[in-house]
């Protein structure tokens, strides 16, 4: 099962396995990693699951139209890496994640 | 403080006070009572995923997160308040008592009064059962008859009509989301209808509901016309669930009464969420926002008050959404009055700008999410005049980078 490590911003990490297909944002708003808040359910509409995403096994599709419209206007700076965790569904059962929380989300 | 917090209601508000009062360090006892079987659940699907195949809601929190919380959650429902001895009592002879209680109420769908209306096969539309029950009926060829044309209405048109059934949608004003939106952003919604196939019947009236003996067969209109159905949804309008604190003596107009602390006139209990009225010190004005946004932005407020994390009154930028079929609505609005409208289309993205009296109060956008962002950010801090959008031509992108820029630069 793919395994998804939230590094905080005060530096502390938290690892999570997951299913298969189930979000990034899922997976943190289920094992309540702080700073995740994923508002609009998973709808890319509110843009407060905002990840880093600094290191993956899987390659995903670089973000879409929505994804991209709301990366523009989030609360902490945009980065190359950026990504609306709810849009993230590691689908291999071996796929390993780094994502940094930002430090503000609204 | 050793009775700790209740809160009544385990919707987007009721869930999300609990939690941010332990996230905020409150470590007395939290009671959360919900009124339904399950884990509660996220609402917003209700009206979308929800009407497709066997879906299921999505949990807003695991089970898990209300044991390592220590949230003890009541699946039943609050029968009454009784405030001079601060408990609540919960059926099944459950007692929970509280130094404070959050009312997080919700509201319910309104059900319609014409004639037939307790016929078989006339829904309304609330809560995961009701979507279990409504779906049922939404096949290829069913005659599906939707009640009123706003929010909930046109997302079950647009989830009715993807699923191969014939809709007709009834309104009784002259356009769909009178109450909501621009003329220019319902005209276009009101299109985007119509071309996927569902009939828009404005300016009608319901009489009665029709039946051959069984469950609901067709609606008869005011004007003599008869539309036949398999089902017939009601998306009138939802009444607040203030009913524990009216028998609590305490007051409600259109919901549950509070200040700007969200406070009711007890001040042991609070009202956040869907229930909540609130009322504006100097002209009376009541508000009562029926949101995703409102629910979580007064559950975080009031669980801030209730740990000191803040004494300042409520303030939130409102902002809505709403996904009929392809369609994706998003409003954010400062303040409902608006004098004139711009409407600014790139492609097949359209933002419609709200003015008044020269100032920025809103921003509705189709399929223009980027603008609904950017203008959040803008409305967050100001409202911007015309003359500003004006020198880029009404591109809300533009000036909320230009602000973001003064606001790094400084």
């Amino acid at each position: 099962m793919p395994t998804v490590t939230y590094v905080l911003p005060d530096g502390s990490n938290q690892t999570i396995t997951t299913a298969s297909a189930t979000s990034v944002m899922q997976a943190a708003v289920a094992h309540q990693v702080p700073g995740i808040i994923g508002e609009c359910g998973g709808a890319a509409t509110c843009g407060t699951c905002h990840v880093y995403l600094d290191r993956s096994t899987e390659t995903f599709l670089p973000p879409g139209d929505d994804e991209e419209a709301m990366l523009e206007w989030t609360a902490s700076p945009r980065a190359d890496n950026s990504r609306l965790a709810c849009q993230l569904r590691p689908s291999n059962d071996a796929a390993q994640l780094v994502v940094r929380v930002p430090a503000e989300q609204q | 403080m050793r009775d700790g917090i209740v809160v009544v209601g385990a919707g987007h508000a009721g869930v999300q006070a609990a939690d941010a009062l332990r996230e905020r360090g409150y470590s007395g006892p939290v009671t959360l009572v919900s009124g339904e079987p399950e884990l509660p659940y996220t609402r917003p699907p209700v009206s979308k995923d929800l009407l497709y195949g066997d879906a299921e809601p999505e949990p807003l929190r695991p089970a898990s997160f209300y044991r390592e919380r220590r949230i003890s959650l009541v699946p039943a429902a609050a029968r009454g308040i009784d405030r001079d001895a601060r408990l609540v009592h919960v059926s099944g002879g459950i007692v929970a008592r509280y130094d404070h209680l959050v009312l997080a109420t919700g509201a319910r769908a309104r059900r319609p009064d014409q004639p037939g209306s307790d016929l078989r096969g006339v829904l309304t539309l609330r809560t995961a059962a009701d979507a279990r029950m409504l779906r049922g009926y939404l096949r290829p060829g069913a005659r599906v008859v939707v009640l009123g044309g706003g929010f909930i209405g046109l997302e079950v048109a647009a989830a009715a009509r993807a699923q191969g059934a014939e809709v007709t949608l009834i309104e009784r004003g002259d356009r769909v989301l009178g109450r909501g939106v621009s003329a220019t952003t319902a005209a276009m919604v009101t299109e985007h209808h119509r071309e996927a196939g569902v009939r828009l019947v404005l300016g009608e009236q319901v009489a009665c509901f029709v039946s051959e003996g069984g469950g609901v067969t067709g609606v008869r209109t005011g004007a003599g016309g008869l539309v036949a159905a398999d089902v017939v949804v009601a998306g009138i309008g939802a009444v607040p669930d203030d009913g524990l604190a009216r028998a609590a003596r305490l007051p409600v107009r259109n919901g549950i009464v509070v200040d700007q602390w969200l406070t009711t006139a007890d001040p042991r209990i609070s009202a956040i969420g869907d229930c909540a009225a609130v009322r504006e010190p100097l002209t009376g004005a009541i508000t009562r926002l029926e949101s995703v946004q409102n629910a979580s932005d007064q559950a975080r407020y009031i669980a801030d008050l209730l740990t000191g994390g803040t004494s300042r009154p409520y303030r939130a930028l409102p902002w809505f959404w709403s996904d009929q079929g392809s369609l994706r609505l998003q409003m954010v609005l400062r303040s409902p009055a608006h004098d004139r409208t711009v409407s600014v289309r790139n492609g097949a993205r359209t933002s419609v700008l709200r003015f008044d009296g020269g100032l920025l109060t809103g921003v509705e956008s189709i399929n223009d999410p980027s603008t609904h962002q950017a203008a959040r950010r803008l409305l967050d801090r100001a409202a911007p005049t015309e003359a500003e959008l004006a020198e880029v031509d009404h591109d809300v992108r533009a000036l909320a980078r230009q602000v973001r820029q003064e606001k790094v630069g400084a």
